[in-house]
């Protein structure tokens, strides 16, 4: 497959027309250019008309470059070795060693037989209350954080990404700003998580198609490990970056959008790449856990609403806070009866609480009377809101179950809560504390 | 063999084009072969001269110009006969647990499997005489199947009459061998199996009339029976933002559901959440047959990440094997989660075909396809005079939540009945979600329109009073009006809410809702003994409890009997001094 096809017939946006015979759809390509090498996909087959879009974009391209076919689709080299590594969105090291030599294993490949899922059952800890008792993560469980921009997102991922029990941790950047990058490179340094971690990423400045690989190459490394018995965590961020990527190339296509731009198939483009969380029945499994950024913090916007429309819930980041309502982990019931008795009960008891709060606090914007039980709400509420709510806290499970006893014994009567007699009757603080 | 060649002359997603010398059928099944020999499924969508566009059901991966294609005669079918029940199959029918022992954790391209277990003996017993004159749909002996006498027909596709020259005794067959023999006037002979196959795309109800549906389908969801009911052989939808619990009310539904056989058809959806229905119904036994809740369960499967054009046919797949199980004059029930994920599926096709797209790039054929599909619910009289019927219901999963987009419009004209999640429900953890003041059926439920009128009445009433409130407070607000809203309240919060993951209160039978529901309507009409308005919600809240510890009765026993008489000597109290307010 030494063949070269130098009559380029058409460069427009990120795609490129070349004439060739024998290639397969999907295979991949090199366009050589007087800038240098760039890798191209078939996206396209139409009699000897072959389409590719490019990844490093087409500037520069002229119709006598030439196009080398690799006879494959895309694929990554894969070993341990390639722990510790950081790699681009094209899959060439981003970190200044040598590529890896090894055997390589597909990008993009089919997706796992239903039949052979295990059903979720483990907790994965963070320390963060909002997630550990509220909306608990469980491994195997693909869930993003919704998040305005401006909020602290990247921050609470990396956080997330250095206190989950993982074996192997790959972090797929998409869009990354710079800085975000060079944070996240030194966070998995500097905690010596750095043998276990693998970096996939693809910056802001960088052409925006190569974004487009980005999840598929770290899906397909968390993929490997996951056959080779690892309890792998995938981090993405941001796929909305991804989404409007894909969105770039479907209109220069000139494919029909369906809402705002996006293409009809963003749903199964999404969910093709978060299905690939997964817990095996004889290996290991894969957690997703994905930053979802919400232009004009509209969650009906096409990729936050398509988003939660395959993931098992979301995370609502807003005003630097988990929020309790919105936020929703829909395979928590699958572990929180197993961790300690009173998990539930604290779980439903404080959000039905802290929504009375809120209700509360509208009132009193409105101006209407305040009651002595208003009075007490609004008292649980900041305590709630500074010890449990506030991203700062890093507590156990066990820890932050006990702090939300104390908080509710220096706000209520133990009947006011709503808690279960048995609970109270074993969990109630004696000394009241707050 | 029947097969004609062509050869690829586009690959686009997954459509490609070929090129064919004279013969192509529309809708026809066609296999395009990979240069490494893997035939892929494909499906022809449309013709123009030599270039027929074809579907591929799976990923089109490797495909290059000048691969062959290779065109069959026959139409995208599904095998009918002993041993779908139980079974889970991918969207063309693959059976999952036999592509896993064969292909390991993966989906492998090109693998296809039987779908009824082809080794497997059944018992057969011939129910028709030797000789006598029969035609497609009636019946030539039985065969146990689980809890179900399976029809052995004589095949659907079968014009006109004939007649039975041969039929086995009784014994031991597969579905492979013979067990009879059909002839014709002409003197065409046609073998007969345990097995027959129908294309998927074509309706199937062989019978002598289409039948109003009118018996109600019992699900045990409260709000449903009773304020949005359903009937066998009618259709409904649900639509509802993400998260809203469309998924989770289907499968209680499936559960619970007073019906013969229900066939899940999991369209597009999460993998997940087929895996626990996989892992939980054999666990499940079904009350009313003392047998696993798999046994009448059906489960097509073709998730989010399994090809888009699978997707498409999966829904035919699953309402061809509902309508079969029909045709034996049982009730069927399809589920389908979510329709939304196979329209996106007619888009991603229709888009690829550059046909004009109609709203939202939805195709302009939608709206017809949508209907076709509904319509082939149905009550069924048969050829023998018994009755059949398929029941429909379909979730849709709109953009941005909003009803106000084509597949929810779509779908609307053409139910009937509506129940619509909201998303401030689910928020508040209302579950099911189904908004009360928005859902609507056409069907006759299991209590008179005359008793559920009140409670719509309140509850309209309830809510106007809350709005008002929202603007002039507590304090605006009379006491009368208070409890109103209060009784509301408790009707939408004891009645139509009910935790799915509770064992009791997660499922209510036809009585148990008649009889709550008469005691609530004495409830709503009873004046309450309260002064004021922290009395009225002191009440309110008294009374909750006690239909709350009702609810979590199991029916019949002497707990649920107790609770009922602490419901019923509050509302005593009540009457014994003079009402303090109207
Ligand atoms: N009847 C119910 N009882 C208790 N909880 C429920 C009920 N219905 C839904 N829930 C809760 O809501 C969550 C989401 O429900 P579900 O998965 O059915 O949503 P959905 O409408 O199917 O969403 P999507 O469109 O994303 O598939 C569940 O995980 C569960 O926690
Ligand atoms: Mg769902």
């Amino acid at each position: 497959m030494r063949k070269f096809f130098d009559h380029i017939s058409r460069v427009s946006g990120a795609v490129i027309t070349v004439h060739a015979t024998g290639v397969g759809f999907d295979d991949l390509a090199v366009l050589e250019t007087k800038r240098g090498a760039s890798l191209a996909q078939v996206i396209r087959l139409e009699g000897d008309e072959v389409t590719l879009q490019v990844f490093s974009g087409t500037q520069g391209v002229s119709t006598v470059d030439r196009v080398r076919f690799l006879g494959h689709p895309m694929e990554v080299p894969f070993s341990d070795n390639l722990l510790g590594r950081i790699l681009d969105g094209a899959g060439r090291p981003r970190d200044g060693r040598v590529a890896l030599q090894d055997a390589p294993i597909p990008v993009g490949g089919p997706s796992v037989n239903p039949w052979v899922r295990r059903l979720p059952d483990k907790m994965v800890r963070t320390g963060i209350p909002m997630i550990d008792v509220f909306n608990t993560l469980v491994e195997s469980q693909k869930i993003p954080i919704f998040a305005p921009a401006g909020e602290p997102y990247n921050a609470l991922l990396g956080r997330i990404g250095l206190q989950a029990e993982a074996d192997v941790i790959i972090l797929g950047g998409i869009g990354l700003r710079h800085d975000d990058y060079l944070m996240f490179r030194n966070l998995f340094a500097s905690r010596g998580v750095k043998s276990r971690t693998v970096m996939v990423v693809h910056t802001a400045s960088e052409p925006t198609v190569e974004a487009l690989l980005v999840p598929d190459l770290s899906l397909a490394i968390a993929e490997a490990y996951a056959r080779k018995n690892k309890r792998v965590l995938v981090l993405l961020t941001d796929m909305t970056a991804f989404s409007d990527a894909l969105k770039e190339v479907a209109i220069t296509m000139e494919q029909i959008p369906s809402n705002r731009g996006y293409p009809g198939d963003l749903y199964s483009q999404l969910a093709k790449r978060y299905e690939k969380a997964v817990d095996l029945e004889d290996a290991g499994s894969i957690t997703v856990l994905a930053v979802t950024t919400m232009p004009g913090d509209d969650v009906t916007h096409p990729v936050p609403d398509n988003t939660g429309y395959i993931t098992e819930g979301q995370f609502y980041l807003r005003g630097g806070r988990i929020e309790p309502f919105g936020s929703l982990s829909r395979l928590k019931q699958r572990v929180n009866g197993a961790t300690r008795d009173d998990h539930r009960a604290i779980m439903d008891g404080c959000i039905q609480l802290y929504s009375g709060y809120l209700e509360t606090m509208e009132k009193r914007s409105m101006g209407f009377e305040m009651s002595a039980w208003d009075g007490k709400l609004l008292k649980y509420g900041k305590l709630f809101e500074s010890r449990i709510m506030d991203l700062k806290v890093d507590i156990s499970l066990e820890k932050a179950l006990d702090l939300c006893w104390e908080i509710l014994a220096g706000c209520f009567e133990p009947r006011e809560t709503g808690i279960k007699r048995e609970l109270i009757a074993a969990h109630w603080p004696k000394v009241r504390g707050a | 063999m029947n097969v004609e060649d062509g050869k690829l002359i586009t690959v686009f997603g997954n459509l490609v084009t070929a090129w064919v010398s004279h013969f192509a059928m529309l809708n026809s099944v066609a296999y395009c072969e990979r240069p490494d020999g893997v035939k892929l499924l494909s499906e022809v969508v449309r013709i123009r001269g030599n270039e027929v566009d074809l579907q591929v059901f799976e990923d089109t991966r490797g495909l290059r110009v000048g691969c062959r294609v290779h065109f069959t005669r026959e139409m995208l079918s599904v095998s009918l006969g002993p041993g779908l029940l139980g079974q889970v199959f991918d969207g063309l029918q693959n059976p999952l647990p036999q592509l896993a022992k064969q292909a390991g954790n993966f989906l492998t391209c090109g693998t296809y499997i039987e779908a009824l277990p082809s080794k497997r003996k059944w018992h057969f017993s011939p129910t028709a005489a030797v000789g006598a004159k029969l035609s497609a749909g009636e019946t030539v002996g039985i065969v146990d199947e689980g809890i179900f006498k399976h029809h052995i027909m004589i095949p659907f596709q079968m014009m006109g009459e004939w007649t039975l020259s041969q039929l086995a005794k009784e014994g031991e067959f597969t579905t492979q061998d013979e067990i009879g023999m059909l002839e014709n006037r002409a003197g065409v002979r046609h073998p007969l199996s345990l097995q027959q196959k129908w294309p998927v795309k074509v309706p199937l109800a062989i019978g002598k009339e289409r039948l109003l549906p009118f018996e109600p389908l019992v699900t045990r969801v409260r709000i449903l029976d009773t304020l949005f009911p359903i009937v066998k052989g009618g259709t409904y939808c649900i639509p509802g933002p993400f998260g809203a619990g469309k998924t989770v009310l289907q499968q209680i539904t499936s559960r619970h559901a007073e019906i013969d056989v229900v066939v899940v058809a999991a369209c597009g959806e999460r993998a997940g959440e087929v895996v626990e229905l996989l892992r939980e119904f054999p666990e499940l036994t079904d009350p009313r047959t003392g047998s696993s809740l798999m046994e009448r369960t059906v489960i097509i499967c073709n998730t989010s990440s399994m090809p888009v054009a699978a997707r498409e046919a999966s829904v035919y797949t699953a309402v061809t094997i509902a309508e079969y199980y029909r045709q034996m004059a049982l009730n069927v029930l399809l589920l389908a989660d979510s329709t939304s994920r196979w329209a996106q599926a007619l888009r991603e096709l229709s888009g690829r075909l550059e046909e004009i797209p109609g709203e939202e790039a939805f195709p302009a054929y939608l709206e017809s396809r949508i209907a076709n599909f509904y319509e082939r619910a149905g009550c069924l009289k048969l050829k023998d005079g018994r009755v059949g019927s398929v029941t429909i219901g379909g979730t849709v999963s709109p953009a941005g939540g909003s009803f106000e987009e084509p597949v929810t419009q779509g779908t609307l004209k053409v139910v009937g009945a509506f129940h619509g999640l909201s998303r401030a429900r689910s928020d508040a953890r209302k579950f099911p979600a189904i908004d009360p003041l928005l859902s609507w059926s056409t069907y006759q439920g299991i209590i008179e329109n005359s008793k559920t009128a009140t409670a719509m009445a309140l509850l309209k009433k309830g809510d106007e009073i809350r709005q008002m409130m929202a603007v002039v407070g507590e304090e605006g607000t009379s006491t009368a009006d208070f409890v109103t809203m209060l009784k509301a309240d408790l009707f939408d919060s004891v009645y139509l809410q009910q935790n799915a993951f509770e064992v009791v209160d997660s499922s209510s039978q036809r009585e148990r809702q008649q009889t709550v529901f008469d005691v609530l309507l004495t409830f709503i009409r009873t004046p309450l003994r309260v002064d004021d308005k922290a009395q009225a919600r002191q009440a309110i809240f008294e009374a909750m409890d006690l239909f709350r510890h009702w609810n979590h009765q199991p029916f019949g026993s002497d707990e649920f009997a107790a609770a009922m008489r602490d419901v019923d000597a509050f509302i005593e109290r009540q009457h014994s001094v003079e009402a303090m307010d109207a």
